[in-house]
């Protein structure tokens, strides 16, 4: 067994787990954190699949910026186990139950795809030098377009989030 | 390393979104549930770009991340209007539009 294949099972079962540990927590913050491990298991596989731009991006964009902004709102609403709430016991089996069952259709219908291989040889497309190249050449309008979408998006948060004295008083 | 590996974890990775979104109540773990069928989705896009040596698929990661992050701004945003108006998180309180 290889470090590679030993590095890849460990980071599939932190992965996993940690997944199972964001669902079944009863605490909001607890599932944060859970969430963050998972997002450095998968950080960890995309360094294995030799992307270090993306990895680096996933640890800066998700376990840095957008599970902080999570954070602080259950902070700010002082959310915790107690004021979780409660649902029927048969709906949840339900939930559990359907995504299993999607699970083990998918698993069967793949099972007998095409197989690939991937070369564990290092190639250097994940590296920043060609992303950048492909994204400024072939990419160019799509990355100007999202750029309008995260300024919009960020303009319509701002106009949800107001107080609401300000619509009230005209 | 065969394809066939990654493919299962990230289809199990999804499930487990997707089984978190079905089961609990509270909005904002729904809401991180869907960031995780996102990260899988990510995973496998990834996967597929190391076995055909193409950076496309990196490139459609990035796009990925970059609506991600505007969803969560926009999503939670609508949370904590939510939030101050009926001072609960619960979907089950946030079913108005049927009415």
């Amino acid at each position: 067994m290889s470090i590679y294949e030993v590095l890849f099972w460990f980071l599939t079962v932190v992965a996993l787990s940690c997944a199972l540990g964001v669902i079944l927590s009863r605490n909001p913050v607890n599932s944060v954190l859970f969430l963050i491990l998972t997002f450095f298991a998968i950080s960890g596989h995309y360094i294995l699949m030799n992307a270090q731009f993306l990895a680096i991006v996933n640890i800066i964009v998700y376990a840095g910026a957008i599970m902080v902004l999570f954070l602080f709102v259950i902070m700010l609403m002082n959310l915790n186990a107690d004021t979780e709430p409660q649902k029927n016991r048969l709906v949840q089996l339900a939930g559990v139950i359907s995504g299993g069952v999607l699970f083990l259709v998918v698993l069967a219908a793949l099972k007998s795809s095409s197989r690939g291989e991937l070369e564990q040889t290092s190639t250097d497309i994940g590296l920043i030098k060609n992303l950048g190249k492909t994204l400024f050449t072939q990419f160019v309008l799509p990355f100007e377009i999202s750029s309008v979408l995260f300024l919009s998006a960020m303009i319509g948060a701002i106009v949800i989030g107001k107080k609401e004295e300000a619509s009230t008083n005209n | 390393m065969p394809i066939q590996y990654y493919l299962f974890l990230s289809m199990a990775l999804f499930c487990i979104g997707i089984m978190g979104t079905l089961m609990r109540r509270n909005a904002i773990i729904i809401f991180m549930c869907i960031e995780m069928m996102l990260n899988a989705v990510n995973l496998l896009l990834v996967a597929f770009s190391k076995m055909y040596g193409d950076s496309s698929a990196q490139i459609f990661v990035f796009f990925n991340m970059v609506v991600a992050a505007a969803e969560v701004a926009v999503g939670l945003a609508i949370i904590v209007m939510m939030y101050r108006k009926v001072h609960s998180v619960d979907i089950n309180i946030l079913n108005r539009l049927k009415h």
